[in-house]
């Protein structure tokens, strides 16, 4: 499978998630958030970047446990509230669908 | 295997065609899944081609003919993924096929995670609806109830389980628990229909449950945390073996002894029955007789409620009612199966406040563990690996000489009554 951004091809897997992490642009995760039928927000972009920047660091995405927390430090939320700002932000969850835009490889275990 | 099925599913086509079907069967032939039909007890298979040949949902002839192939090859071909609901991160266990090249009818076939009513307690007209519902959208496969406590729905793809759970939560029904956070909860028949619950563990459940119902549809825990409420020590649910927060009723003072209705046992049964059964089980020695009325020492007695369900008219549980809360039971994991660790001997459950002081005590549990444990880690582990000691400093409570690790010597115990 393949996505079409501004005239160049690039390969997904066959659940819709980018192959190769540095082939990912704003764009292409503009044409993925579309695909998700979401809308990007500052808020969904700084997510995103949090997310690029941890795997990047890591190379692995984040557990949802760490991504609420540092939600929460960074809004002043307590855990509950991240949790639920950040379903709001990307409905299917931050595994299936935020992890998708940022161009992560989708994450394995059992959710 | 795929040109047998591809000759089989053309004679039915053909026979259709010409309106001779009476004797065609819906499904594949698969004689390795038949050989489990044989023998007295009832079989799964029997019921799957039941419900294959009246719906005719060619997901359950993929699924047939997957199994019977997995059988020859003795390899599972499940692979997991990820399928949710809207603003729902778990409930929906996906299972597709990792060969659906060979099987494209079973190439999706994934379960939704059903929250039953505590101590299961039905109307037909719910039920009615979730099978109506399920099989529209479905395959119509029930497993009631799975090993987790849920409605297990099996047999769904993805396309259609959006749709599938708004109707259902129309209906009044919501997705259990999956991943790392709070689990669906389990509760015995309770008040409703046993005379030894002692306290209302079906309110607690639906109240408890209400409260942790983001960390239920949003896990983002360290793993699974599991509660049990069971209305008495017999643990129907089997709370101190099977999740890691126990609620166990029980009572602070004496048995209550009917003198009469301990006559009348006796005449029925006589003497010999009540030593040999009663008095002489009892695993702490705390029964006597005193001129042939019972006397049981409140301060031996550990609960096993033996003689409670040996002479069930005659003794029933103390007037001072509450729970018992004992945390850490788990199977095997990075150690071996855990029974829980009774942490709170005695906490009253009857008022509104009562249940609200046991929601802060169970949040404030949490939020330690979630904080001290590793990721994958149940709570009785990181209670073992921190000790017990710093585990009851981190959520505030005193040691106490009753945090026995063995509330019940063995609970598989079954007497003869």
């Amino acid at each position: 499978m393949s996505i079409e951004v501004n005239g160049t091809s690039y390969a997904t897997d066959e659940n819709g998630y980018l192959v190769n992490l540095e082939e990912w642009t704003e764009d292409v995760a503009k044409k993925l958030a579309d695909a998700e039928e979401i809308e990007m927000t500052e808020e969904h972009w700084n997510l995103v970047k949090f997310l690029r920047s941890y795997y990047d660091e890591y190379q692995i995405a984040p557990a949802v446990k760490v991504l609420t927390k540092a939600i929460a430090n960074e809004k002043g939320m307590d855990k509950k509230e991240a949790s639920e700002f950040l379903y709001q932000l990307f409905p299917k969850g931050p595994a299936l669908q935020a992890c998708k835009v940022a161009g992560l490889p989708k994450p394995t275990g059992c959710v | 295997m795929e040109s047998a099925k591809g000759a089989a599913s053309e004679e039915v086509n053909q026979s259709k065609s010409v309106g001779e079907s009476l004797d065609e069967q819906f499904l594949n032939p698969t004689p390795m899944l038949d050989e489990l039909e044989k023998g007295p007890w009832p079989s799964f298979i029997s019921g799957f081609k039941e419900l294959a040949e009246r719906t005719e949902k060619p997901m359950l002839r993929g699924v047939m003919d997957q199994l019977e192939y997995s059988y020859n090859t003795r390899m599972g071909y499940w692979k997991g993924g990820l399928v949710t609901v809207d603003g729902y991160g778990a409930g929906v266990i996906t299972r597709y096929s990792m060969i659906k090249e060979k099987f494209p009818e079973a190439a999706e076939f994934h379960t939704m995670r059903i929250q039953p009513a505590p101590g299961l307690h039905y109307n037909t007209k719910m039920m009615r609806e979730l099978c109506d519902i399920w099989e529209k959208y479905g395959s119509g496969l029930i497993a009631l109830h799975g090993q987790t406590g849920d409605i297990m729905l099996q047999g769904i793809e993805e396309k259609n389980v959006q749709q599938c759970f708004d109707e259902l939560n129309q209906a009044g029904w919501d997705l259990g628990g999956a991943g790392a956070g709070m689990r669906t909860a389990v509760s015995c028949i309770g008040p409703g229909r046993c005379e030894n619950a002692c306290y209302d563990n079906l309110k607690v459940h639906l109240k408890v449950l209400k409260h942790f119902v983001g960390a239920l549809h949003r896990p983002e825990w360290n793993y699974k945390i599991k509660l049990k409420f069971s209305g008495c020590p017999n643990d129907c649910t089997n709370s101190i073996m099977r999740s890691d927060l126990a609620v166990v009723g029980t009572w602070k003072d004496s048995i209550q002894v009917e003198e009469d209705e301990v006559k009348a046992w006796v005449e029925e049964r006589g003497l010999d029955a009540l030593v040999n059964q009663v008095i002489n089980l009892c695993p702490t020695r705390a029964i006597s007789l005193n001129n042939g009325e019972m006397l049981i020492e409140s301060r031996d007695c550990v609960r096993c409620m033996h003689c409670l369900n040996a002479m069930p008219k005659a003794l029933s549980p103390g007037k001072e009612r509450g729970i018992s809360l004992l945390m850490g039971g788990k199977n095997t994991l990075k150690v071996g199966v855990n029974m829980g660790s009774l942490i709170v001997p005695f906490m009253k459950m009857e008022s509104d406040e009562d249940i609200d002081a046991f929601i802060e005590l169970i949040e404030g549990v949490i939020d330690w563990w979630d904080d001290n444990g590793l990721d994958h880690e149940r709570i009785g582990e990181t209670i073992e690996r921190v000790g017990l000691k710093l585990f009851l400093e981190g959520i505030g409570l005193q040691a106490d000489i009753n945090m026995v690790s063995r509330p019940r010597d063995n609970p598989y115990f079954k007497a003869k009554y």
